[in-house]
């Protein structure tokens, strides 16, 4: 088999996975037959394709054989009954004139319905929308496959059982509905970002499929300023991805990061896109945590950095969305501004909130101004209990090197 | 279309202990309620509070045990039910939204899809 096919169709399973399960689900009304003829159709590619050459449009393809395979199916089917009832997915869609009518639009919104679970909206996403195997979407939340086989089983029978309807929300339920979406991309996005447990710090096949996820709903919703901003900030944060860990391995400070390597073009089109977002309407959430980042992207050096412009994003975002973590990242940004003791003073306060009590970034945000202070036995305690909380291989060793030194400063 | 089960679950002792007013603003929100859902509504009832159920169960004999009290001894117990019919879950959740029990504090709905046999 040429590897042009064989490329060509890994290109098309990450570009049109999502619009031929959608529409076939459309087309059928079974999510289950859906998925598993799309993945037949990519099968089907790796066979025909070698002896017909790559189609012109690969997606139309695949989603017409999709269908035709589903339709095949149904009517042997007819006779038996049926195992689980069908989707609802009536077309009294109202998102018909928001410009909403779209299949993977439905998909998403489906897979990322509120009564369904945090975890199981984003094993569904990861599975139905991204086009994972079980078992890459259980690797990526550190489950057994079984389990998560058996999560998305549920899940699924949930959306047939309880008839979550297959379609774009309605005009007065989209902003929230948007709002789950994209804590569901950002979760995909964070658990890429810092891998919670591992060798390695970063998952970038978990921070890809989070882009193509933000890319696909800008482009499906290109006037939504959350959107817009959400993607914005994967991008910003995205474009320090390579110089989070250097060559062997070990986790790499903002301050210590080679800002030349740094991705240019992710940043300008982050920086774009979150100024469109900030024309639309007050910043949300994500065009705050943008802004932020781009603040970092556009410094020249980590002392040139506008630390009062941080602090003051900070501010702003901890009165839309009082987190304990965005109280510390704030703290933090607060002794960079006025010095190590001021930084202290700041998190001081955060030491007694039960949220932070096993969180390692308090740990280590101690840790580091009682090093700048010379305060050698308490940096090193703090040190200590950073590396106790954390489950990363790569921070703890980034942990470790910084103790040794402490306690050789103390010695 | 199908058929859901709303099950509402509250803390009876504070169910019981609604002043007049609070009692008439209750009745009123579930008139509103039956009005706005208007022929969806199949069926439903408040049910007298928790303490007076009887249970049923037998022992590994097949002997019949009876005691006195819910099924399940927690705090909140099941107070009442409608039974409705919708087109789908979205709009299950819009009508069920309207229930005074969702805003309460201490009661909350459960919403059950009915299996349909045949």
């Amino acid at each position: 088999m040429s590897e042009a096919v064989v490329a060509a169709v890994a290109l098309a399973h990450r570009r049109e996975w999502a619009q031929v399960l959608a529409t076939t689900a459309q087309a059928t009304g079974d999510l289950d037959l859906a998925e598993e003829c799309a993945q037949d159709a990519f099968a089907q590619a790796l066979k025909v394709w070698p002896e017909t050459g790559i189609p012109e449009r690969p997606g139309a393809w695949l989603t017409q054989v999709a269908r035709n395979q589903a339709r095949d199916e149904l009517r042997r089917r007819s006779a038996f009954r049926r195992r689980m009832p069908l989707l609802v997915t009536g077309d009294a869609a109202p998102g018909a004139d928001a410009g909403l009518d779209d299949d993977r639009l439905r998909l998403i919104f489906t897979c990322c319905h509120p009564a369904l679970a945090r975890e199981a909206q984003a094993a569904l996403t990861l599975r139905l929308v991204c086009g994972l195997s079980t078992s890459e979407v259980a690797r990526a939340f550190l489950v057994p496959p079984a389990t998560m086989a058996a999560r998305l089983t549920r899940a699924k029978k949930k959306i047939a059982a309880a008839r979550i309807p297959y379609r774009a929300p309605a005009p007065d339920q989209l902003g929230a509905r948007v709002g789950v979406v994209l804590e569901v991309v950002q979760l995909i996005f964070t658990t890429g970002h810092t891998a919670p447990a591992g060798a390695r710090l970063i998952r970038h096949d978990l921070l890809d499929r989070a882009l193509d996820l933000g890319r696909l709903l800008h482009l499906l919703m290109p006037t939504d300023a959350e959107v817009s901003a959400q993607l914005a900030l994967m991008l910003l944060i995205d474009s320090r991805s390579a110089t989070r860990v250097d060559s062997d391995g070990r986790m790499l400070l903002l301050a210590e990061q080679d800002r030349t390597r740094w991705n240019t073009e992710r940043i300008n089109e982050g920086v774009a896109l979150l100024m469109q977002a900030l024309r639309h309407q007050s910043p949300s959430r994500y065009a705050l945590q943008a802004a932020i980042a781009a603040v970092h992207a556009e410094s020249p050096s980590w002392e040139a950095t506008d630390w009062p412009a941080i602090v003051a994003l900070y501010d702003r975002l901890l009165a839309l969305w009082p987190s304990p973590v965005v109280e510390l990242n704030r703290a933090a940004a607060i002794g960079m501004r006025d010095g190590p003791c001021a930084g202290l003073d700041a998190l001081a306060p955060l030491l007694a909130n039960p949220a932070l009590a096993t969180y390692p970034y308090l740990s280590a945000a101690r840790a580091d101004f009682l090093r700048q202070l010379h305060d050698w036995p308490q940096a090193a305690t703090a040190y200590e209990e950073a590396i106790a909380l954390t489950g990363n291989d790569s921070e703890r060793r980034f942990l470790t090197e910084r103790l040794t030194e402490v306690r050789q400063a103390s010695a | 279309m199908a058929k859901y089960m709303l099950l509402i679950y509250g803390d009876a002792e504070q169910w019981d202990s609604m002043t007049p007013e609070q009692a008439q603003a209750h009745e009123a929100a579930h008139v509103a309620f039956r009005d706005a859902a208007g022929d969806q509504v199949v069926g439903g009832h408040e049910l007298v509070s928790s303490p007076v159920a009887t249970s049923l169960r037998a022992d590994p004999a097949g002997e019949l045990l009876m005691t006195d009290g819910p099924f399940l001894e927690t705090k909140e117990a099941l107070g009442g039910y409608y039974l409705v019919e919708a087109d789908d879950l979205d709009v299950v959740v819009k009508l069920a939204s309207l229930l005074p029990e969702v805003r309460a504090g201490h009661s909350g709905v459960e919403i059950r899809p009915v299996v349909e046999h045949g």
